[in-house]
Formats: structure tokens, sequence, C-alpha cells
């Protein structure tokens, strides 16, 4: 078991490595030097650019600089935003909760309506319910989220006045930020208006985030539920006289969630690239936001530390997915 | 399609009464969901084509006295069936002209992102060692990255425009295609016909390009399709961020971006280019789907 860990946690680091490379590559890559940059429409006498490129450190061959970079990385020193001039791990820490917040609620809603949903599609095969699980999830799956999300707002809270347009809390609660996640600290504060408050701007982000998740989920344990129902020990425990229900649940959905677990982790990157597109809509102030503005203000630092940051936490995230999935299944971990 | 039936040789063995095309189209009949969306895309290429000639109107000229006029059926002028914009442009026209830059740019992305990924991928399998190590490395780079924001991260490099987010999914698409590619090849390689070849003077070049290559092209066709449509998805989303597509371009994305500050007086401009990004993406999908049951027999239901 410790050397499966081991050789899947060795695997990583050329991929953390490459991470850096194109974090640090898209600094350079950019069209004129971060000092250009600098010195906005008006220009700079030579030189001062010279001196500037000099202090930067940017006048040194580009390997040195590299593991210059990778080193600062590793001490946790991301730069600051040219706008805030916070460092950017700072701001990416204060930032992220509102993400995960969203991010967990989004995949709550995508597991409980998913999962129920791919098993009825699954045992009542080729029947109505099939058909119209299969077609609401490949709606779903083949949706504009930052339309999906426009509609929802169109009709929930323009139209019907629901829930608020956007934001993540009313302004007028103002709760101490201790957790970063405002259920919990709204509910530590013990104020239930502003927790009311709080949980009513997360359903409709949730929801836009969580549809397509949702339609993957239900797809997924589909064809790994009919799979499963085709082997021969679900058939032999049929044959033994356990009753449907209990021969789905106890034996199929058991194997049948194994594929589907997997599937779950690696929705984390995609509920990302979602977040960027629901956290611009809704203004949410989560780190998808926050890196949009940092691209449309060409505010490098965040653009590239925002890059590095999310590209880390997919890494691990699907480390230990593919650890548990080792955990979960021997056949893996020998293989 | 035409990628389709040339494959189609490859994949079904030997010679039988009925015809591999025959064949073919009988298992993706099958599907009544695959036929739909093959009647859209089909649908949807036309528009795409003849473009001049079925738009009403410019995409691109303003009627000023008629800015945000509603749909026809409610209440507004019948020469503007889908309404106008807020600078009184006919929403039909653009998003028929829309149809086309959508079309081009999946179509486009999609080529660019399957040849990279094609030669990458027959390279990484048929030379294993460290050009494979080097070439899978790199992808798995790629694939960490969430795709939206890898796409994001090439247009801060190139910056924003309707070619540089084609470019930016193209990179975005092609570990997929590595992926598959180097597989495919992988377990083809062990094959006697390939053998053969070798044995019959076959340099490398034609044994990986020609011999194995065409029998590494179902699960490539199938992801070609679903490339298209998260192609399409992918560059509406960046258009709608202001990456993609400037204005005046009608661009499906953009267009919704322009939209959303009169999202509560205008229901309209927002409903219809999301619409069309649906129906397109969905289609694609639909024929993704149905293209995999037909091609590959293991998964057919």
């Amino acid at each position: 078991m410790l050397a499966f860990v081991l050789r899947r946690v060795a695997l990583i680091v050329p991929t953390f490595l490459g991470v850096t490379l194109l974090a640090f590559a898209l600094i350079h890559l950019i069209p004129g030097d971060p000092v250009e940059n600098l010195s906005g429409e008006r220009g700079m006498d030579p030189a001062r650019r010279l001196r500037l490129l000099h202090e930067f450190g940017l006048d040194r061959p580009l390997p040195v600089q590299y593991l210059d970079y990778v080193g600062q990385v590793l001490e946790g020193d991301l730069g600051s935003s040219l706008t805030t001039h916070e460092p950017v791990l700072q701001e990416f820490r204060t930032l992220f909760p509102a993400t995960v917040e969203l991010a967990f609620f989004a995949m709550l809603l995508a597991v409980a309506l998913g999962l129920p949903a791919g098993i009825l599609a699954a045992i009542r095969r080729n029947t109505a319910a099939d058909y119209a699980v299969m077609g609401i999830s490949l709606t779903g799956y083949s949706m504009p989220i930052f339309w999906w999300a426009l509609l929802l707002i169109l009709f929930f809270s323009v139209q019907l006045g629901w829930t608020p347009v956007s934001g993540r809390i009313a302004v007028e609660y103002d709760v101490p930020a201790a957790s970063g996640f405002m259920l919990v600290d709204t509910l530590r504060a013990g104020d239930w208006g502003a927790f009311r408050s709080a949980l009513s701007h997360l359903i409709l982000p949730s929801i836009a985030l969580g549809t397509i998740p949702l339609a993957v989920i239900a797809r997924m344990t589909r064809s790994a539920m009919l799979e499963v129902l085709r082997e021969d020990y679900v058939r032999a425990a049929r044959a033994k006289g356990l009753k449907r229900r209990q021969v789905i649940v106890v034996h199929a959905l058991r194997n049948a969630l194994i594929p589907v677990i997997t599937v779950i982790g690696l929705q984390v990157g995609l509920l990302l690239s979602g977040a960027i597109l629901t956290e611009t809509i809704f203004s949410w102030p989560g780190v998808g936001n926050w890196l949009i503005h940092g691209v449309q203000s060409r505010d490098y630092p965040v653009v590239q530390g925002g890059i590095l940051l999310i590209a880390t936490i997919v890494i691990s995230v699907n480390l230990i997915v593919d650890l548990t999935y080792g955990v979960v299944n021997p056949r893996i971990r020998h293989a | 399609m035409i990628e389709v039936e040339e494959s189609l040789e490859a994949v079904e063995p030997g010679p039988r009464a009925a015809g591999p095309l025959t064949e073919f189209w009988h298992a993706y009949a099958q599907s009544r969901g695959a036929l739909v969306g093959l009647a859209i895309a089909v649908a949807l290429v036309l528009l795409a084509i003849f473009a001049g000639a079925l738009a009403p109107h410019s995409p691109y000229e303003q009627y000023r006295e008629l800015t945000l006029s509603p749909p026809a059926w409610q209440g507004g002028d019948p020469r503007f069936l889908l309404g106008t914009d807020a600078v009184g442009r006919d929403i039909l026209s653009r998003l028929i002209y829309g149809t086309r830059l959508s079309l081009l740019i999946g179509l486009i992305s999609v080529a660019i992102s399957l040849s990279f990924g094609i030669v990458l991928g027959v390279i990484a399998g048929y030379l294993r060692g460290w050009t494979e190590t080097t070439i899978m490395r790199l992808m798995d780079v790629m694939l960490a990255l969430p795709s939206l924001l890898l796409a994001i991260a090439v247009v801060a490099i190139l910056g924003p425009g309707l070619i540089n987010a084609m470019y930016a999914i193209a990179i975005v698409l092609v570990p997929h295609y590595v992926r598959l590619t180097r597989a495919a090849v992988i377990a083809e390689k062990a094959r006697e016909y390939v053998l053969s070849s070798k044995i019959a003077g076959a340099g490398p070049l034609r044994v990986m390009f020609s011999t194995i290559l065409p029998n590494c092209l179902a699960p490539l066709i199938v992801q070609a399709t679903l490339g298209f449509s998260s192609a399409i998805l992918d560059a509406a989303a960046l258009g709608f961020l202001g990456l993609g597509a400037q204005p005046p371009m009608p661009e499906w994305g953009s267009m919704l971006a322009d939209a959303l500050e009169f999202i509560q007086r205008a229901s309209w401009v927002v409903t219809f280019p999301g619409l069309a990004i649906l129906v397109t993406v969905l289609a694609f999908n639909l024929m993704g789907d149905g293209l995999r049951d037909a091609l590959d027999p293991r998964l057919k239901r």
C-alpha cells in the first residue's frame, strides 16, 4: 500500500513542475516585458527600463529566472496583485472559501439528484422514465451554463422575486469572517436572518453550477448500474430468492458506485471551470470572478498565481481520488 | 462525415453482403436521438452556408427607430421575427450568421487539435520510451488545468479575439486526442498485420500513419464529434466573458454578453442566442453518442 501511495505521489511531481513552467511561461510569452506593462501608455526612458529590469532580475538567463520562480513558489511567494498590491496568495486564501462553498453545494445537489436519477433510469431501462432521465441529462450536459444561470435569474429572481439576483449575502448583514464559509460564519454568529440570506443567495448559483455534474453523474450511474445488473452474481442473488430491491441496493449499487465515485472526484476541474462563469454572472466573490477580473485588467501576477493555485488543487484532488480508488479496489493497487 | 466514410472499411472487417456503409447506417439509425442530432446538424450546416440568402436582414444593420423591439408574436414589428437588440439589429439575422461563426470555430479548432493530437499520439504510442513519457507528461499538465481556465490562460497570452479563442480551444482539446490515439496505437501495434507490413519493408512513417492509424480512427471520430460541441460551448463562454469574438461580430456568446444589461426589460435578447447554443451543442452530442454506439460494438446497448 505504501509503495502504491509513493508511486502515485512521485507521478505528480513532474506534472506539478510542468504547471509551474506553464505559469512561468505565461508571464514571459505575453507581448512586452513586465516593466513595459508597468510603465503603461507613456513609455519609459531606456536607462530607467534597464535599471528596473535588473531590479526585478529580468535580465538574467531564463533558466535562472525559472529556478528562482520555483523557489519563490515553494516559499509561498506568488507576487502581489498589480491593482490591489495585496499578496496573491493571501487574496486567493480569502476568496477560495466562497468558491468551495458554492462548489460544495453544487456537488451536493448533483449527487443527491444524479444518483437516484441514474439508478431509476437503469432499473426502468427503456421505459418513459429512462428516456426522460437520459433526455434531460443530455440537455443538461449540453447546457451553456452562463445562459442557464441567466434564465434562472430571469425566472426566479426577476419574475417570481424568490431569490436574490447576485452576491453572497444581503448588504444589511455584517458577519465577522471567521472561516470564510458564509453559512458557517452566520451560524456561529447566531444570526438567523443572515443565515437565511446567505442560503438564499446560494440556491441559484448552486443549481447553475451543479447542472453539468448532475448530468454527468446521472449518465455515469445509469451505465455503471446497467453493467453491474448484467453480472452473474446479481442473477445468482435474484435466483436464491432475494428481493429485487435488496439485490439492487446491496449487491448492484455497491459495485456500481466505484466508477461513479471516480467520476465525482474528476468533476472538480469541471466545477472550477464552471465556477469562473457562475461567479461572474452572480457576482459571487470567489476565485473565478477574481481570476477573470485579473485577465481583464491585465493583472498578470493574479492570473499566473491563480492558474498555479487552481491547477495545484485539481492535481491534489485527482491524487486523492486515485488513492481512494486504490483503497476501495485492491486490483488497482497491485496493477 | 467524410472521415466517417473513410474509416468504415477499417472498422468493419471483411466483405459482407450489406456493405460496410449500409451496415454502419443501420447501426447509427438504431437510435432516434442520433437521427435527430444528424438532422439538426445538417440543417445548421445549410443555414451557415446559405446565411446570406436566408437571413432577412444584414447582421450589422442598425434600425435605430426600432431598438429592443419584441418578437413578432409579442406585438413586435413583423419584419423582425425574433425582435431586435439594443441598437436595433435583427436578432434572427444575427443568429443565422452566428451559426456560420460557431460551426467554423468548431471545425477549425477540432481540425487543428485533431491533427496535432493524432501526430503526437501516434509518435508516443509507436516510439514509446522517453519520447512517450515527455509527450504524455506534457498532456497531463494540460489536463490538470480545467479546460476553460487553460483557454483563458492562452487568451491572456495571445490577447482576446475570435482567432485566438480558436487557438485556445484547439490547444485545450489536444490532450484528449493524444491519449486516445496513443492507446489505440499501442493496442494495434502488436497485431500481425503491422508486423507483416514491416517485413514487407514499410518504413516507420508508413507503418505509423498509413498502416496503423486508419485502424485507430473509430474512437477519434467519436471524440472529434464530441470535441466539436465542447469547442462551440467554450467559444461561446469565451465570447460571453469578452475574451472571444469581439463586437459587433454576431457570435452567440458575445450576443449574450451584450444583452446582459437589458435582461429585465427585454428577455428575448437573452433567450434566443442561448437557445441557439444549446440546440447546436445538443445536436452534436446526440450525434457523438450515436456514432459511439454504431462504431464501438462493445458499448452497444
